[in-house]
């Protein structure tokens, strides 16, 4: 890309349905492929997106996602206004989940999420506060 | 091994993206966690399931995976099979079982996913 401003896309995250878990993570790398960025590039973005956007749906009844394009990376803010993360240490810890029963039998809550997060992503930044929300800033360098 | 010849090892019908069927892949995995497949799977192409729900179309995207079989008869959606389609993912649909499903394909020459 030549230009330097920064390509930027939002998207509402809908809590209510599980099923329908992930459609914005699957309109975002149709968008970055459009725009030809590297392939593995936006295949960590995408897994990294799509965690994110599958802990939102499962513990914050949804939220909201901006993605920002600019020459040297993408970056994703996903923001929600759930229950928060009490001890961040602990969520990043791999096998640690507080997903209910119903999502596991749907596949996921294996604690892998977050830690799956980081481990595609050159940059992760995660605020909670209990009972307000959670901000989750995560970046991917092209 | 072309995914045609994946087809006929495990008896399984086609759902869709049949204009594919003959493109090569080499690895495989086999899981009904989802969880699991998108931190453990890396060099993907194939993912052998008996979940279903669009969460398996949406998780195979993600990882630019060519070709889901569904085991032990389970059918998708055709809200499911549309998902696939519009991400040119190649469905099989066979009567075996996870554990035989795999086998065959090993057998076959498929590889197994590298663990990082």
């Amino acid at each position: 890309m030549d230009n330097a401003a920064p390509l930027e896309f939002h998207f509402n995250v809908d809590g209510k349905d599980f099923t329908s878990a992930g459609e914005a993570s699957v309109e975002v790398k149709k968008i970055l492929r459009r725009i030809g960025l590297d392939s593995e590039a936006i295949r960590r973005v995408s897994i990294a997106m799509y965690e994110a956007e599958i802990n939102m749906v499962i513990h914050a009844g949804g939220g909201e996602a901006d993605v920002s394009v600019s020459p040297d990376k993408i970056t994703l803010v996903m923001t929600d206004h759930g229950p928060g993360i009490a001890d961040i240490e602990l969520a990043m810890r791999e096998g640690y989940s507080t997903a209910p029963d119903n999502i596991r039998s749907l596949g996921f809550g294996a604690g892998m999420g977050l830690p799956n997060i980081k481990r595609y992503t050159d940059e992760l930044k995660i605020e909670s506060e209990v009972g307000k929300g959670t901000k989750i800033t995560m970046s991917v360098n092209i | 091994m072309k995914m045609s010849e994946i087809a006929s090892l495990l008896g399984a019908r086609v759902l869709c993206c049949e204009e594919l069927i003959e493109h090569e892949v080499h690895s495989a995995c086999g899981s009904d966690m989802m969880s699991d497949v998108l931190a453990f799977v890396k060099d993907q192409a194939v993912l052998l399931t008996g979940l279903v729900n669009p969460q398996v179309i949406r998780t195979a995207e993600m990882m630019d995976m060519r070709c889901i079989v569904f085991v032990r008869n389970k059918i998708p959606s055709e809200e499911m099979i549309a998902l696939a389609a519009d991400a040119g993912i190649v469905v099989l649909a066979s009567p075996m079982r996870m554990f035989e499903a795999c086998g065959r394909l090993y057998n076959g020459g498929l590889k197994p996913q590298e663990v990082e």
